[in-house]
C-alpha cells in the first residue's frame, strides 16, 4: 500500500484522479438509487398560484431556518404535529424545505390548524398572540404586493420540471394574485401546508 | 550568482487574502453575535427586513464559511504550496483574478442575501449567477494550485497539498451537483431534484462542504503550519497517508445522517450512520498525529502565542469529530435532531477547530510576511483566553439547551400525550440563549483584538521577499527537459 502511495504522491495527475475516484464512490452509491427510484406514491396536490407565491416568500425570509416541515415517525412528534411525513408529500417541493432546526414548531401540518386571522396577526405582531415568542415580526408582508410576473415564470419552470400547470392556469395566475398582498400569499401557503397527508389526530 | 537564479515566492497575494479573511471574520462573527442577540431580544431587528433573523443568519454562515474560511484557505494554500514545492506560484495574474473575483462575489452575495434573494438550501444559498461565478473562480484557484504542483522542484507532493487538493476537487464536485437548477429569472431558480431527492443531494453537499471545506482544507493548513511552527516533522507520515485516504473515502457517505427519521429510505440512514461511526477513526488518527507531533516540544507553548491557537484547535477537532459520529447514531439523533445541540456541535468545530487553527496561522504568518515580530504577544494571549472562554461557554450553553429541548419535546405523560407545550419548552431554553450570546460576544471580542494586533504588526511594513532554497543546478536543468521523471529526494528544507 505504502509502495503504491509512493507512486501516487509523486504524480500530481494520479493524485487528482485518485481523490476524484475515492471521493465519488459514496455519493454514487447513495444518490443514484434515490435518483432513479420509481416515484413515491403520492396524493400531493400542486401548489395553487397564491400558495406558490407564498412559498417563494417563505424562502425569501428563510423561515425554514427556524421551522421544520418534517414530522418524524415518533410517538411524541405524531401527537404534537400530526401524521409522520412521507416521501410522496414533497414531490412538488423545489427546493425541499424540511429544515434542520426547530427554534419554532414544525409547520408541515399547520394548514387548517389556525384561522387566517390568527396567521395575519401572528405574522405581523407575533408577541400579540404568543407573549414569549422570539419570532421576528414581518409587517412589510402586509404592505407589499405579490409579483405576478415572477409567479408565472416560476409556474412555467415548475411545469418544465413535471408539475402539470395548464397554459390557462399560468395565464390566469397573474390576475388571480393581482392586488393580493404578500401577507395573503404567505397565509395561503401556510394554510395549504399538509395537503396529501393524513389529517391531524 | 545564486541570488540571480533564485525563485521568488509570491506573498503579496497571500497578504491580501489574509487581510480579507480577517475582515470577513469580523463582519461574519458580528452578524452571528447580532443574530444570537435577536434570539434573546427579538426587537433588535427593528422590524427591518434585511436585519431579521432569517436573513442575518444566512449572511452570518456565508460570511464566516466562504468569506473568512474561504479567503484563509485560498491564501494559506498559495503560501504553503509554493514552499512545499520550492516553486513560485503558477499564473500569479490569475491568482489576483481569484482574489478580486472572490471578494466581489462575496460582497454581492451578502447584498443579495440581505435582500432575501437566496436559493433556499442551507450553505448553498447563492443563486445561480453567483454559483456560476464561484465555479469559474474555483477552477482558476485549482489551476494556480495544481499548476504550481506541476512545476514543483521536489518530487514527493507534501501531505498538506493532498488535503488542499481534496478540498479543491471535492468541493467543485459538490458545488456543481448540488446547485443544478433551472433558472426562471436572474434571481430565482428551481432545483432539478424535488423533495426527498433534493434533501439527499443537499445533505450530501451540506455534510461534505463541512467535510472537505471545513475539515479537509483546514487539515491542509494544520499539516503545513503545525510542523513549521514547531520546527519538527509530522510524527507519523505513514499515519497521515492512511488517515488521508480513509478520510476522503469515508466522509462522503455520512450525509444522510442529517436526515435520520426523515422521509428518505431507511437503508440510506443506516448506511450513513455506520459510515459516520467509521469516520471517527481517520479523524482521531489525524488528531493523534498532531498531538504526537507536539509531544516533546510542549515548552514552546510558553513562548509562542501563535502555537497555542493551533494546539488548542486539536482537542476541539477531536471533540467535534467524536461528537459528530455520536450524533449520527440514530438513537442519539432522536434527541438531538432539530435542537440547539446541532448548533453547538457546529460551533465546537467552527470556532474551536477552524477559527483557532486559522488564528494560529495568522499570528504566525503576519510577522513572517512583515519581517518584524508580532506587535503584542500579550494581546494575543488575552485573545486566547477570550476565545477559549467564549467557545466553551457557547458549546456548553447549546448542550444544555439542546439536550433539554430534545428530551422535553419527546416527553409523554401517563395518558400518552405530550407533557409540555412547544412554547413552555422554548421559554425554558431562554437562559441558555443568553449564555450563548455572551460566549459568542467574548469570542468576537477576541477576534477584534487579533484584527487590531495584526494590523499594528503589518502597518507600514513592506512584504518581505522570500526565495525558494537553491537546488543543484544540474538537476534543475535536467528537470526542464524531462519533468518529474528525474525525481529526486527533497533537498533539506
Amino acid at each position: 500500500m505504502i509502495g503504491l502511495h509512493k507512486l501516487v504522491e509523486r504524480r500530481a495527475g494520479l493524485l487528482i484522479f485518485g481523490i476524484l475516484l475515492v471521493s465519488s464512490i459514496g455519493g454514487l452509491v447513495q444518490i443514484l438509487p434515490v435518483l432513479f427510484a420509481p416515484p413515491p406514491q403520492s396524493s400531493a396536490e400542486r401548489y395553487p398560484p397564491l400558495a406558490l407565491a407564498g412559498r417563494a416568500l417563505y424562502i425569501r425570509e428563510s423561515c425554514a431556518l427556524c421551522h421544520s416541515q418534517q414530522i418524524r415517525p415518533l410517538l411524541a412528534e405524531v401527537r404534537r404535529y400530526g401524521a409522520a411525513s412521507r416521501p410522496g408529500e414533497f414531490i412538488y417541493d423545489r427546493p425541499f424545505l424540511w429544515g434542520s432546526k426547530r427554534t419554532g414548531p414544525d409547520l408541515q401540518r399547520i394548514g387548517g390548524k389556525y384561522s387566517d386571522a390568527w396567521h395575519r396577526l401572528h405574522l405581523t405582531r407575533p408577541r400579540a398572540v404568543v407573549p414569549s415568542s422570539i419570532m421576528p415580526a414581518y409587517p412589510w408582508l402586509a404592505e407589499r404586493r405579490v409579483d405576478g410576473i415572477a409567479l408565472q415564470a416560476r409556474m412555467r419552470g415548475m411545469r418544465r420540471l413535471g408539475a402539470e400547470y395548464t397554459d390557462q392556469e399560468i395565464a390566469e395566475a397573474a390576475n388571480a394574485v393581482a392586488g393580493k398582498s404578500e401577507l395573503d400569499a404567505m397565509v395561503a401557503y401556510l394554510q395549504f401546508l399538509g395537503r396529501g397527508g393524513a389529517p391531524r389526530q | 550568482m545564486a541570488r540571480a537564479r533564485a525563485i521568488p515566492y509570491h506573498d503579496q497575494i497571500v497578504a491580501v487574502f489574509i487581510a480579507a479573511s480577517i475582515g470577513w471574520a469580523l463582519f461574519g462573527m458580528l452578524a452571528g453575535v447580532w443574530a444570537a442577540a435577536e434570539l434573546v431580544f427579538p426587537a433588535l431587528n427593528f422590524d427591518l427586513p434585511w436585519l431579521t433573523f432569517g436573513r442575518l443568519r444566512t449572511v452570518h454562515t456565508n460570511a464566516v464559511i466562504f468569506g473568512f474560511g474561504g479567503s484563509a484557505l485560498i491564501g494559506t494554500a498559495f503560501y504553503s504550496v509554493q514552499r512545499t514545492c520550492h516553486q513560485s506560484l503558477f499564473a500569479p495574474g490569475l491568482a489576483w483574478v481569484v482574489f478580486v473575483g472572490w471578494q466581489i462575489g462575496m460582497c454581492l452575495s451578502m447584498l443579495l442575501l440581505f435582500a432575501g434573494i437566496n436559493a433556499g438550501k442551507e450553505y448553498a444559498e447563492m443563486e445561480w449567477p453567483l454559483d456560476i461565478a464561484v465555479a469559474v473562480l474555483w477552477l482558476s484557484f485549482a489551476l494556480c494550485f495544481f499548476g504550481t504542483i506541476g512545476r514543483r522542484r521536489i518530487a514527493p507532493i507534501y501531505i498538506s497539498n493532498w488535503f488542499y487538493g481534496a478540498l479543491i476537487i471535492v468541493v467543485a464536485m459538490l458545488h456543481v451537483v448540488n446547485n443544478l437548477a433551472l433558472p426562471v429569472s436572474w434571481r430565482e431558480s428551481l432545483p432539478l431534484y424535488a423533495g426527498s431527492v433534493d434533501a439527499v443531494v443537499q445533505w450530501w453537499y451540506g455534510h461534505n462542504a463541512v467535510g472537505f471545506f471545513l475539515t479537509g482544507g483546514f487539515l491542509g493548513m494544520l499539516y503545513y503550519f503545525l510542523p513549521k511552527q514547531l520546527g519538527r516533522p509530522i510524527w507519523s507520515y505513514r499515519l497521515s497517508v492512511i488517515a488521508f485516504w480513509a478520510f476522503v473515502y469515508t466522509y462522503i457517505w455520512a450525509g444522510p445522517h442529517h436526515l435520520h427519521f426523515n422521509a428518505i429510505p431507511d437503508w440510506l440512514q443506516t448506511l450513513a450512520m455506520v459510515m459516520s461511526l467509521l469516520l471517527w477513526l481517520p479523524s482521531w488518527a489525524t488528531m493523534v498525529n498532531g498531538v504526537m507531533t507536539i509531544s516533546g516540544a510542549w515548552h514552546k507553548l510558553r513562548e509562542d502565542p501563535a502555537l497555542k491557537f493551533i494546539v488548542i484547535a486539536l482537542p476541539f477537532y477531536g471533540l467535534a469529530t467524536f461528537e459528530g459520529p455520536m450524533l449520527a447514531i440514530k438513537s442519539v439523533n432522536v434527541v438531538s435532531h432539530f435542537t440547539d445541540w446541532t448548533v453547538g456541535h457546529v460551533h465546537s468545530g467552527a470556532l474551536g477547530w477552524n477559527a483557532f487553527v486559522t488564528f494560529g496561522t495568522l499570528y504566525f504568518l503576519a510577522p513572517k510576511l512583515a519581517g518584524r515580530p508580532l506587535f503584542s504577544a500579550r494581546a494575543a494571549n488575552i485573545h486566547f483566553a477570550l476565545g477559549v472562554t467564549g467557545v466553551l461557554l457557547y458549546i456548553m450553553a447549546m448542550w444544555g439547551a439542546g439536550i433539554m429541548q430534545g428530551l422535553l419535546w419527546l416527553n409523554l405523560d401517563e395518558a400518552g400525550e405530550v407533557r409540555y407545550s412547544f412554547v413552555e419548552i422554548m421559554e425554558a431554553v431562554a437562559p441558555y440563549y443568553v449564555a450563548r450570546l455572551i460566549g459568542g460576544a467574548l469570542f468576537f471580542a477576541g477576534t477584534a483584538l487579533m484584527a487590531w494586533n495584526l494590523y499594528m504588526t503589518m502597518r507600514g511594513a513592506r512584504i518581505v521577499q522570500w526565495y525558494a532554497p537553491a537546488h543543484a543546478e544540474a538537476s534543475a536543468a535536467a528537470r526542464k527537459t524531462k519533468p518529474r521523471t528525474r525525481a529526486r529526494k527533497p533537498a533539506a528544507a
